[in-house]
């Protein structure tokens, strides 16, 4: 009897488990097969073995310059911002219960944007010394944040609002700084207010790809306790989780991710608020959700940008085609959540 | 089942500057039922939450087994102490059978596997709580007194042999609330794991405690044995409430009978009714 029951119990785990791999098996397909297309068709199409060849260190003539320089660091950029919004964007969503405590809804990616732009228009810094300037600005955002919404504990709501004023003030601040700055273009004013990929160079992506192996590892190495914190912070301490660590290891591992990302593309809107919620929508109740996570951001990002590369009438930078996607998303779930309560 | 001592000595704690609990001594008797009663803001869930680590001490001492628990590692501690909070969080679609499945938490770490055993302790306790025949149905559409059941199922998929629980029976029907305190005597009596639960319901108290504490002010007013501790002088005492304890004909337990100001006979007549 209980040997039977024993067994459905395994079975049904293992269903889910089996269901989650196809999503994570689907997702990566697709971010591979949009990658490729990404390399083969820009302005013009290029043969897979000319950037076969091009890969492999050959000088194939005119591929060597459009996939090497333009197509390749700008697709894998995006993978890696992507991946960075995503696993950033959804454990705070997690972590704080609410698919609106995305770290660009509470002002965390306004604020390593504002650092990002500060660094690089008034005191002319580039590369790492940006990045970092932009990962310190996130935590301390992060931190004026969660202070400015303390009184007897942070309640969800409260620290959102908060977030959300904070951020119209970092706005403000860009604003301010690129309107100081006559000389730059509209789309670099852009990649500080919407975020964008262009201009990708593989060099500058080191940093962001070191943030991402060792914050998202942290993270990732997190995510039983992450999961447990769904359950309420009561009953996951009760399972033996340690809460206030595993809230700030997540913090610092998150903002450094999204900070990170944030220094070298801008703030591309509504990835890291948009990734959590539409993983949690294929994935079901069959698992965690981090890692489909990632993979949506990674995909959103891709996709939103070959899309305002190519398919609309105009060039747009990414942030503009996935602010397109995220904004009547953010009022769908400010209705619901009105209605509610709602959780991820 | 071993059977693990848990006391508090001289125990205070409370939130920011305010003190609940003051100086508190409470020890639970081992492989019991021990259940705590109290007027509200008295501290009996602030004892639960000191007990088991939720909240720290700000003095004294809570020791498992003669281990100050805050000394513990917390998932060791997590396999031999469980609890089960007011309100706890439903993540929104998920299945019985997986939430009872995150009760085996502190048992695995970063890199080990989920066992055959994990699937028993799994599969033992939707089978104690009666849930099996839910175990695919998503827990935000069960009934109250199923998804408390889901909740106990999880705490015993934990598989501790101390078992807190705060207020366990709210928001149920009286007939849930009877057959969440079966469930909870039967665990008691089938595995001796020791129970202790905060109730409002000071008749179901007397009538399902081994042992039954009555808290007053951050303290201990009494306890002992539910006819001892639940007299008129402890009802006068702990809630300021005129009341008169008779003795239920089925349990043998004391019943309290609240006097207020309305609907009462006069004197003659209660004199006898109270005459056999």
């Amino acid at each position: 009897m209980l040997a039977a029951l024993t067994d459905s119990v395994a079975e049904s785990r293992r269903r889910r488990a089996g269901r989650r791999g196809l999503v994570v098996g689907l997702l990566l397909a697709l971010l591979a097969a949009t990658f490729l297309l990404t390399l083969l068709l820009g302005q013009s199409f290029t043969p897979p073995q000319d950037i076969l060849r091009t890969l492999l260190g050959e000088d194939v003539p005119g591929v060597a310059f459009t996939v090497g320089q333009l197509r390749l660091p700008r697709a894998l950029l995006a993978i890696l911002a992507g991946l960075s919004f995503g696993l950033g964007g959804v454990a705070f969503q997690i972590m704080l219960r609410n698919p609106l405590a995305s770290p660009d809804i509470i002002g965390i990616s306004w604020g390593a944007s504002a650092a990002a732009v500060i660094a690089i228009v008034v005191f002319g810094l580039k590369g790492p010394a940006v990045s970092v300037l932009a990962v310190v600005a996130g935590l301390g955002v992060a931190l004026l944040v969660y202070a400015l919404s303390f009184r007897n504990g942070v309640a969800g709501t409260r620290l959102i609002l908060v977030g959300i004023g904070v951020s119209a003030m970092l706005e403000s601040v860009i604003a301010y700084i690129l309107s100081t700055a006559p000389a730059w273009t509209l789309q670099e004013a852009l990649r500080w207010l919407t975020g964008s990929v262009n201009g990708a160079q593989l060099g500058a992506m080191l940093p962001l790809l070191a943030a991402l192996a060792v914050f998202g590892g942290l993270l990732l190495g997190h995510g039983r306790d992450l999961e447990a914190l769904r359950l309420g912070d009561d009953t996951a301490a009760a399972l033996g989780v340690r809460v206030g660590r595993t809230r700030v290891l997540v913090i610092a591992a998150a903002v450094g991710m999204i900070a990170s990302a944030t220094a070298i593309c801008g703030p591309i809107a509504f990835v890291a608020f948009l990734s959590g919620p539409i993983a949690a929508r294929i994935v079901g109740n069959n698992g965690s959700l981090p890692v489909p996570a990632a993979l949506v951001g990674a995909a959103l990002v891709l996709v939103g940008d070959y899309c305002g590369q190519f398919l609309l009438p105009s060039r747009y930078p990414v942030g503009v085609v996935t602010g397109a996607l995220g904004a009547p998303y953010l009022i769908f779930l400010i209705v619901r959540v009105n209605r509610s309560g709602g959780s991820l | 089942m071993m059977s693990h001592t848990l006391t508090a000595s001289a125990l205070s704690a409370g939130y920011g500057e305010r003190l609940v609990l003051d100086r508190l001594d409470f020890a639970v008797p081992p492989s019991r039922i021990t259940v705590i009663v109290g007027a509200n803001a008295c501290g009996k869930s602030t004892l639960l939450r000191t007990m088991s680590r939720l909240l720290p001490a700000s003095r004294g001492h809570v020791l498992l087994d003669g281990k100050s628990i805050h000394a513990m590692p917390s998932r060791e501690l997590a396999r031999t102490l469980g609890l089960l909070p007011q309100s706890p969080i439903a993540p929104e679609g998920i299945t019985v059978a997986d939430l009872v499945s995150r009760g085996r938490h502190p048992h695995h770490g970063v890199f080990s596997r989920w066992t055959r055993a994990d699937d028993e302790a799994v599969a033992a306790a939707l089978a104690a709580t009666r849930t099996d025949t839910l175990s695919e149905r998503p827990v935000d559409e069960l009934s109250g007194g199923q998804r408390q059941r889901v909740w106990i199922a999880m705490a015993l998929a934990q598989q501790t042999d101390v078992l807190l629980l705060d207020e366990p029976t709210t928001f149920l029907d009286i007939n849930h609330q009877i057959e969440v305190l079966d469930l909870l005597t039967d665990l008691n009596q089938t595995r001796g794991t020791t129970i202790v639960m905060v109730l409002h319901d000071l008749n179901l108290a007397a009538r399902y405690a081994d042992h039954l504490v009555a808290m007053a002010n951050g303290r201990l007013h009494v306890a002992g044995p539910p006819d001892a501790v639940l007299t008129e002088e402890t009802v006068r005492e702990v809630f300021g409430l005129d009341s008169r304890i008779i003795t239920d004909p089925t349990s043998g337990r004391p019943v309290m009978l609240p006097i207020g100001r309305h609907r009462m006979l006069s004197d003659d007549a209660i004199e006898s009714e109270a005459a056999p």
